[in-house]
């Protein structure tokens, strides 16, 4: 009797221990999932692995915010709106100024900012995004700020003139290279509009994908003309069909 | 050598009087663990702050200490991380750096040495808040609301374990409230507080030692390592006169067990955190730092 109590107290107390690890598990789990939820619009060092391997990896030590020459990076407080404790730059009031040696990265002690970046103009933090209605180079005024002030002039963001896009004068438009482009967020920072009319914003954010099966023709040399080359040794030619096959005789004998 | 059991109530009453009469010399020299831990646990955080902030060098144009609590370097060469948080970062599936693993071995050779606890009592800037609160607590009428096993932070060790390699992400550093206090007194982010307060109140309403006692998982973490500990309280069978002051003072007094202290002639369990609370208080000087090593030979001597 006694016996079969305790085993009941036993199964008793090992579900609820299960019961308080599984909800303490679960609330616990989720709490982190919200944490984490936040990184869509973090900007990272450079070199920073994708996010999900980055947050990992981030052991929050802040080696990269002491590293800064510029003072840029800051590590997210509890409760804000970014990952807590991870590192991040806000360009509007401070940019990376892509240091040659990149300093942060090599104060990472995680890998969290890899170092297989050995150049920083390699390094995609972000892409900057032109807001074309509110750019004042792109309603004719002539700014270009972000096209000189750029770090790497010419590559990153590029100026399309228009001789003829007012009557007044010609027109000398931004427009943002992706391929150059590291997303050190110099454009942001020093954009003259009131409310930055260039933005830095996270890659997977604004990034479209064409994807595999469209092909620009025009630009594509080679694999179209390859996939199409005639095999080595060209296919016999189709036999004359035989005057007797069914269907045939009419059409070929003028039949219609 | 008194066996148990022959201890007698006016021994211990005499050690309690003892206690309660020493004078103000003897009371303020009592406290020079308590000052040194704070200094340890202030110092720490200045060179971290100072560095950051004050662009502290040594040598010169090598930022004296960099990073903070989890992870940091000495002098541009040294380095250091905290070993619990680079585990769980491992368990997340990251192949980790040498640097860091590095850092996670100085670190733990050093608590492996001194005691891992020595962490809690002499380095973790929570613990201010929670000796604080047990201080207020022993001076109000705060009855317990519940008890609580102080295995619990095994059982959370573990769940912080399991967490990292389910969810990819190191579960206690994404929310422990050492790393938002550190974090935040370094780097100046003004956050923290909050969880500050909350084991503030924890600790003095709800549960005695409840956070650094019962639930930190960093705490258990260092624990299991402090077993090793080479700096220990040895335990004077003879003079002790159970008068059980130094387990009303110790925040982990399972660790005083007297039975067990007789048996191995110091304070052995992991969960011991040097903290000397104890030592400077016995009043027959019972219990004293020492060096394992030679705690056998001086027992062994007196027995």
């Amino acid at each position: 009797m006694s016996d079969s109590v305790s085993r009941r107290d036993f199964m008793v107390k090992a579900a609820q221990g299960a019961a308080l690890a599984a909800t303490g598990g679960l609330l616990w789990a989720y709490l982190l999932r919200q944490e984490a939820k936040a990184q869509p619009y973090a900007l990272r060092p450079p070199g920073a692995l994708a996010e999900k391997d980055f947050e990992a990896a981030c052991i929050k030590c802040g080696q990269c915010v002491n590293a800064c020459p510029p003072d840029i990076l800051k590590l997210a407080p509890a409760g804000g709106d970014l990952p807590i404790g991870t590192p991040y730059f806000t360009p509007r009031s401070g940019a990376c100024i892509m240091c040659p040696d990149i300093p942060c990265l090599k104060a990472c002690p995680t890998g969290a900012l890899a170092p297989e970046l050995k150049d920083i103009n390699q390094a995609r933090m972000g892409l900057a995004v032109i807001d074309i209605e509110n750019c004042l180079s792109w309603k004719g005024l002539r700014c270009e700020i972000c096209y000189r002030d750029c770090p790497i002039r010419g590559k990153a963001i590029r100026l399309e003139t228009d001789p003829r896009g007012l009557s007044k004068h010609a027109m000398f438009r931004p427009i943002v290279n992706s391929d150059a482009c590291t997303g050190c967020g110099i454009c942001e920072h020093s954009c003259p509009t009131e409310l930055a009319a260039i933005r830095i914003l996270p890659r997977n954010l604004v990034q479209g994908r064409i994807g595999e099966h469209y092909k620009i023709g025009w630009q594509d040399t080679g694999k179209i003309t390859e996939d199409f080359k005639p095999a080595a040794s060209a296919p016999e030619p189709p036999k004359a069909p035989d005057g007797n096959a069914p269907g045939v005789d009419y059409l070929n004998q003028g039949g219609l | 050598m008194s066996g148990a059991g022959e201890f007698s109530r006016a021994d211990a009453l005499e050690s309690v009087r003892k206690l309660r009469e020493r004078g103000l010399g003897a009371r303020l020299w009592s406290w020079r663990y308590l000052v040194l831990r704070r200094l340890s646990q202030f110092a720490i955080l200045l060179l971290f702050f100072g560095s950051a902030h004050w662009a502290w060098q040594y040598p010169a144009k090598t930022p004296l200490l960099t990073g903070n609590l989890s992870a940091s370097e000495l002098m541009g060469t040294v380095p250091m991380a905290d070993p619990f948080a680079v585990l769980q970062i491992f368990l997340t599936g990251h192949v980790l750096q040498q640097k860091v693993v590095l850092g996670a071995a100085v670190v733990m050779a050093f608590y492996l040495l001194v005691g891992g606890r020595v962490f809690c009592a002499w380095a973790c800037p929570v613990n201010v808040v929670a000796d604080a609160a047990g201080w207020l607590r022993a001076r109000l009428p705060i009855q317990p609301m519940f008890h609580l096993s102080r295995n619990l932070r095994y059982f959370v060790l573990a769940a912080t374990l399991i967490l990292s390699a389910l969810t990819g992400l190191a579960a206690f550093e994404w929310v422990s409230p050492v790393g938002m206090a550190q974090r935040g007194i370094i780097f100046g982010l003004g956050a923290g507080g909050m969880a500050l307060a909350a084991i503030f109140l924890f600790d003095l309403l709800i549960l005695k030692n409840g956070w650094c006692g019962h639930l930190c998982p960093l705490g258990g973490f260092w624990s299991l390592v402090g077993r090793t500990a080479q700096i220990r309280v040895r335990f004077d069978a003879q003079s002790c006169t159970h008068c059980g002051e130094c387990a009303k003072v110790c925040p982990e007094p399972q660790v005083l067990n007297l039975k067990h202290l007789e048996t191995t002639g110091y304070v052995n369990s992991g969960e011991c955190s040097n903290c000397g609370r104890c030592t400077p208080l016995c009043p027959e000087g019972s219990l004293a730092f020492d060096l394992r090593p030679l705690i056998r030979a001086h027992n062994a001597r007196k027995g």
